[in-house]
């Protein structure tokens, strides 16, 4: 556009770096790199704003906090404490908290900012699983996205025992309970974990080296993998006009994107500096140090932590003792199955799917949810068991609020954690047939115009015009259900797919995925010529 | 009935009449967002006028971010300091406010600018990029894996087995040597877990020619008399006598983590003691391991009324008169039971835990 060239300062750095590393070939390259644009991309951006906010206020807090659980009498400023014994974390933790300026504030902010980062990825997965974003190519980046979430649980655990205070302390005897429970090692766990008995003295130092140094690494070494695998492949793009299986269509990296993305990161600093100065969260000070006899009865650990929370309070009291041995299944079941199921089975899917439905293509341009029924279903079936076991971590609250007995509530979940995800499964695929049929609707009719017509023998009708081209387009990008290649191809040689046990449950899968599918689509002989309007026909 | 309707339009347009006001069918959007949420004006012709203003409101927004940074600086510089600094929690609370809110302020204010920049000023249009296959060709592949297995061999791995095995078997080691290295981590379980600091301390109390060890309250280590817990219903936390004298300094909180007891007056009239316990209670007043046995809270609430004993952490509950007895939760195994007795009218322990305090494991049969 401009003949323009650039400012001196911009170009003699350029020129310097090009003259070493030819830079300038990929920066001419990337520069223009299109971005689709589309409200729920920023999920992800949120979670990466919040890793760095979380590596700046983490690193602040360093400076100050002591990793040791030394014995010390506080002498600090906050009075209610003063002449107290306690840890040397504690006490440099509300060191930070009271007389280090701003000191509040970054601890505050940190552990929002860990909270605002686990719910965005989660959020971000969530999304992705959706339109089916994780589909081939992009197994990997799904793959990845697991392992930080995972990574972030840890991480989160550690961060929140440090400040050694009653909650955190809690939190470790329960890490504690949970590695006893492991059958054949888990003692050695427990006694390697802990450097001895609970919580002897290692444990703050070691948590603290995980939790500064080699979580924060991995999942700073999975955030470029991710972030690099994404650059190369390109964003997918929801299904409107100009994307399409061959070509992007959006704003370009630089100015636009790089602009919006920087608004994004300023928003999230700044919601979370306003969380930080005005929501108070994990006042320590009140909580008091650790004192293994004491519990506040009120403690929750934080929410993405509820899940496990949840399946250890309404798991039955179920404990074998056979030949010595003791089998803790009342820990050892929710402490492993439910996230198992839900991230391991998150893990599996990619390939679960492409294995039902033999699709082995690449996919650029997503799937709205409703047109993959099955596979919304199953992601609602999921967040439901997922989301009744979190409300199960509060059952106390529960109980309080709506006035029912904890036995009531516990003996509810029990029940509604196997049942609601499939009356979830039902539901919702139910909802996206109809909304399948609404979209064959549209396209096959149109849409109602709102003008009302009589005729000469005083019938009342609505018109019908067809849809905008935008919204046809949209609707048109459902993939219909396709006939399954025979079982046996034309010269009598079985399928691949279809061979032995396996491949009967693989057609059956197929089967029950697209059986219902209402197909959307143009009827060629009644097509929309009849229909007004303009007649461009969609382009698919 | 829209194949009929479609019917009638077809045949019989001219005739018919429209009723009622139509509406804008033609704009209604399926879709809240089309391709189009980016940026609203971008990509068009800027209308210089309207940019003007949008340059101004930019310019307003990147002035206030410039006030908050600036009041920031200025409140740490100038007031947060004063009087010596911060102190207690009223100065901390004051300081977080305002360092909060005008970082807030300064972060929100220049992210609400951009943002209106970028829908309102920037002129770049939207562009189309190719996407472009990933995998390389088959040929490329296969010539590729030519190559592999060309290098493989020149270097002597595919013709050598020798080579190849002895370098495998001397790889497999390397890998579990840093494995070895952590086995100071920690020391091994061995019969650690199987007896609480009660133990020791009845041991030494029977070597002095007593009875057994005292009971000293949680906090105050006071000893505990009879006549000081005498009323029905109460509950109380309690520790052997000497506990923090008796051990390392820094062993003390870990063995309190395993001895803390609660001490519970129950009526002794509902009181049903276990086999082989029956004189293990004085009066109604019975000892229970406060660590529970799911996964290791302070089982810390007891209900008068019903003798339950509650851990707030997962509620498991236990019945205070019936060898506290699992009643409901995911506990699996009772609290463990501390034998007592009376000493010169001071309440004592007369032997350990019989059985592993806290959380079931792998080797407890
Ligand atoms: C995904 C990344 C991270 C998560 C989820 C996370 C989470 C947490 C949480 C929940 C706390 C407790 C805060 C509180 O006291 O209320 C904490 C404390 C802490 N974190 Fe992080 N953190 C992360 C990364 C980091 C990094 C990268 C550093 C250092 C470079 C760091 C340094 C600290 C320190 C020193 C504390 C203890 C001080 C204190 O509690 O006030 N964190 N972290
Ligand atoms: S630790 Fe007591 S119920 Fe879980």
């Amino acid at each position: 556009m401009s003949e323009s060239t650039a400012p001196k300062a911009v170009e003699a750095p350029l020129n310097f770096l090009d003259d070493r590393l030819g830079s300038t070939t990929f920066f001419k390259r990337n520069m223009k790199k299109v971005f689709p644009d589309h409200w729920s991309f920023m999920l992800g951006e949120i979670a990466l704003y919040s890793f760095i906010i979380l590596l700046l206020t983490g690193t602040f807090l360093t400076l100050w906090f002591k990793p040791s659980m030394v014995e010390v009498v506080y002498d600090g400023s906050y009075t209610k404490l003063q002449g107290v014994k306690m840890s040397e974390a504690y006490a440099s933790t509300l060191h930070i908290s009271f007389d280090v300026r701003g000191g509040l504030l970054m601890r505050q902010i940190h552990h929002w900012a860990a909270i605002l980062f686990m719910a965005s990825i989660l959020a971000h997965m969530l999304r992705v699983f959706f339109t089916g974003a994780y589909r081939k190519p992009r197994e990997l980046n799904w793959l990845i996205g697991i392992g930080m979430f995972t990574m972030g649980m840890l991480e989160g655990l550690f961060g929140y025992s440090l400040p050694d205070d009653l909650l955190s302390g809690t939190g470790l005897r329960i890490t504690q309970g949970v590695a006893e429970s492991i059958p054949l090692v888990g003692t050695y766990i427990y006694m390697f974990l802990f450097g001895g008995e609970f919580p002897g003295t290692d444990i703050v130092p070691r948590m603290y080296m995980l939790h500064i140094l080699l979580i924060p690494g991995l999942i700073l070494g999975l955030i470029t993998a991710h972030m690099m695998i994404m650059w190369h492949q390109k964003h997918t793009a929801m299904p409107t006009q100009h994307q399409t299986e061959q070509q992007v269509y959006g704003y370009p990296f630089y100015p636009v994107f790089m602009a919006k993305t920087g608004a994004y990161f300023l928003f999230t600093f700044g919601v979370l500096a306003l969380l930080g100065a005005f929501a108070q969260i994990n006042p320590i000070w009140l909580f008091g140090p650790y004192d293994p006899g004491a519990i506040s009865s009120a403690s929750q650990p934080d929410w993405y932590m509820g899940v496990l929370e949840g399946s250890l309070r309404i798991m039955p009291n179920w404990e074998i003792t056979a030949w010595g041995h003791t089998l803790s299944l009342n820990v050892l079941i929710p402490a492993l199955l439910p996230l198992g199921i839900v991230f391991g089975g998150a893990a599996a899917w990619p390939f679960i799917e492409q294995w039902v439905t033999g699709d082995k293509r690449h996919h650029h341009v997503n799937t709205r949810p409703r047109n993959a029924p099955v596979r919304t279903a199953t992601g609602m079936a999921a967040v439901t068991f997922y989301g009744l076991l979190w409300i199960a971590g509060a059952n106390d609250v529960v109980a309080d609020r709506f006035s029912v007995s904890l036995f009531a509530t516990t003996w509810f979940f029990r029940f509604a954690v196997f049942l609601g995800p499939v009356l979830a499964f039902i539901v919702t695929k139910r909802i996206c047939l109809g909304l399948q049929r609404k979209d064959a609707d549209v396209i096959g009719h149109g849409v109602e115009s709102g003008i009302i017509l009589m005729s000469p023998e005083g019938r009342f009708t609505e018109r019908h015009e067809p849809a905008r081209e935008e919204e046809r387009v949209v609707l048109l990008s459902k993939e219909n259900a396709r006939p399954e290649a025979p079982a046996v191809d034309a010269r009598g040689v079985p399928a691949p797919g279809a061979k032995g046990p396996l491949g009967h449950l693989r057609s059956r899968l197929n089967r029950a995925w697209q059986f219902d599918d209402v197909p959307v689509e143009e009827h060629a002989e009644n097509g929309h010529a009849e229909l007004e309007g303009d007649k461009e026909t969609a382009r698919h | 009935m829209s194949d009929e309707n479609k019917e009638t339009a077809g045949a019989q347009e001219p005739r018919e009449r429209v009723i009622g006001t139509p509406s804008p069918a033609r704009d209604k959007a399926l879709l809240a967002d089309g391709d189009m949420s980016a940026p609203a004006g971008a990509g068009e012709q800027l209308d210089e006028a309207s940019a003007k203003r949008a340059e101004r409101i930019v310019a307003l927004f990147f002035l206030l971010a410039f006030a908050g940074s600036v009041a920031f600086i200025a409140y740490y510089i100038g007031w947060s300091g004063r009087d010596g600094g911060m102190h207690g929690v009223l100065r901390a609370r004051e300081s977080n406010f305002w360092l909060g809110g005008t970082m807030a302020l300064s972060f929100l204010a220049m992210a609400a600018g951009v943002t209106i920049w970028v829908r309102r000023l920037m002129a770049s249009k939207p562009i189309i990029q190719e996407r472009h296959e990933f995998a390389a060709d088959p040929q490329s592949r296969a010539v590729f894996a030519e190559d592999f297995m060309a290098g493989a061999e020149d270097s002597g791995l595919t013709k050598r087995p020798l080579l190849r095995r002895t370098l495998l078997l001397a790889a497999a080691p390397l890998g579990l040597a840093p494995l070895v290295l952590l086995r100071d981590l920690g020391p091994l379980p061995e019969k650690r877990l199987r007896s609480t600091h009660w133990g020791d301390a009845v041991e030494k109390a029977k070597r002095q020619g007593k009875k057994g060890v005292r009971l000293v309250v949680d906090g105050t280590h006071r000893p505990l008399k009879v006549t000081d817990f005498a009323q029905v219903g109460s509950m109380i936390t309690v520790l052997p006598e000497g506990i923090e004298e008796d051990v390392p300094h820094d062993q003390v909180l870990t063995q309190v983590a395993k001895a803390v007891t609660i001490l519970i007056n129950v009526p002794e009239e509902k009181f049903k003691p276990a086999e082989g316990r029956e004189n293990w209670h004085v009066n109604g007043i019975v000892a229970y391991s406060k660590i529970c046995t799911h996964v290791g809270c302070p089982a810390a609430l007891y209900e008068q009324t019903t003798h339950h004993i509650l851990c707030p952490c997962h509620q498991s509950t236990f019945d205070a008169t019936d060898a506290a007895k699992v009643v409901f939760g995911p506990a699996a195994r009772p609290l463990p039971q501390l034998p007592l007795d009376v000493e010169d009218g001071y309440l004592v322990a007369t032997g350990d835990f019989p059985e592993p305090i806290g959380p079931s494991f792998w080797e407890r049969g």
